[in-house]
């Protein structure tokens, strides 16, 4: 397929999830309870993200020590929760990993 | 001052301030996108005027990064298109969770800001949105936030896409783990009480063991059954700001 029908269509896939609910649902109320699932869904879908991608190694449960990704993770959970600052816990956090590689025998 | 100027004022410090509080997740979007730009040409997968339209036009870093991957496999085009709207599902989520926010908006409004609508946006706004008593100026803090996200990736991607015509091997840096940093970075703060906690266990936990299947389905069903670990959760414990 030609590169832009096939970039047109990831686009005309990707828009057809953000615009028509917005269209829809600001026009009429959610029902109370679906509301408060809502307020959930920032929080699963990154947990569902994260926790894979630091703990799973070509499918399989990656819990040694020279795993860097999971050392800088911790580091990075515990900068944000004690300071809840976000520009600091991406920094110390990316440190955090490029020291624990560079320091972890290969 | 007259009211029409102060009108203009109270619209350009709501704009602001959207774009003040993304400024951490600009910052998180640059590695994304560097690296985005860069494995689109780099490895000869898209033209570097495809890879500056795809940000363009669909301007959604994961579905961007998948569509690379699955072409660089040889993927038919179509199961391509396919994946990138279930990866983007989530999206219907975010704008369910801020159309009440957006009631009484003309579709001139809502259609841009569901274009621009992403996952960094999604959160500062939601964040806002549920601390803000009044919906007025909501759809300009929005805005706010959008433009610069917005503006934001469209350079650094065309950066990335310029690097990639030099740089051999961007994953090999660990730059990919700056998404994952980020996204902790954003996470750790809305653990507020028993019931967040349940949602980030189970949504962690069930995406463990879900991540074999197919197309980013398991994404999918460890955030459902995540959001369902909260609600329940939240009948036993209210969380602590639980709002009437």
């Amino acid at each position: 397929m030609n590169e832009f029908l096939l970039i047109a269509g990831i686009a005309v896939a990707t828009m057809a999830t953000r615009i028509p609910v917005l269209l829809w649902l600001s026009r009429r109320k959610l029902p109370k309870g679906l509301f408060r699932a809502l307020k959930y869904v920032p929080g699963a879908v990154l947990s569902a993200i994260i926790f894979p991608a630091v703990l799973l190694a070509d499918g399989k449960l990656a819990l040694q020590a020279d795993n860097a990704p999971l050392a800088a993770s911790v580091i990075a959970a515990l900068v944000s929760w004690r300071t809840r600052s976000l520009l600091l816990t991406i920094i110390l956090g990316m440190i955090t990993l490029f020291l624990w590689k560079a320091l972890s025998p290969a | 001052m007259t009211s029409r100027s102060k009108h203009h004022s109270v619209i350009r410090a709501a704009m602001l301030a959207g774009a003040r509080d993304t400024f951490p997740l600009l910052v998180g979007a640059w590695p994304f996108g560097l690296i985005f730009g860069a494995l689109a040409v780099s490895g000869g997968f898209f033209s570097p005027p495809g890879a500056t339209a795809m940000s363009a036009l669909v301007f959604a870093g994961s579905a961007q990064f998948i569509a690379v991957g699955l072409v660089a496999a040889g993927t038919p085009a179509t199961i391509v298109i396919l994946t990138t709207f279930v990866v983007n599902l989530r999206h219907m989520l975010y704008a369910a969770t801020l159309a009440p926010h957006l009631s009484k908006l003309p579709a001139r409004w809502l259609l841009p800001l569901g274009f621009w609508l992403t996952d960094e946006s999604f959160v500062v706004a939601a964040k806002h949105f549920e601390e803000s008593r009044s919906d007025k100026n909501k759809h300009w803090y929005l805005l706010g936030s959008e433009i610069a996200m917005y503006s934001n990736w469209q350079f650094v991607t065309w950066l990335g896409i310029l690097a990639g015509q030099q740089i051999k091997d961007p994953q090999s840096w660990g730059l990919d783990f700056a998404m994952v940093v980020t996204f902790i970075g954003m996470l750790v703060p809305m653990v507020k009480g028993l019931p967040t906690l349940a949602v980030v266990l189970v949504a962690g936990g069930a995406g463990l063991l879900a991540s074999g299947l197919p197309n980013q389905l398991g994404l999918l069903l460890a955030a459902l059954l995540g959001i369902a670990a909260g609600v329940s959760a939240e009948l036993i414990w209210p969380e602590p700001e639980a709002k009437p």
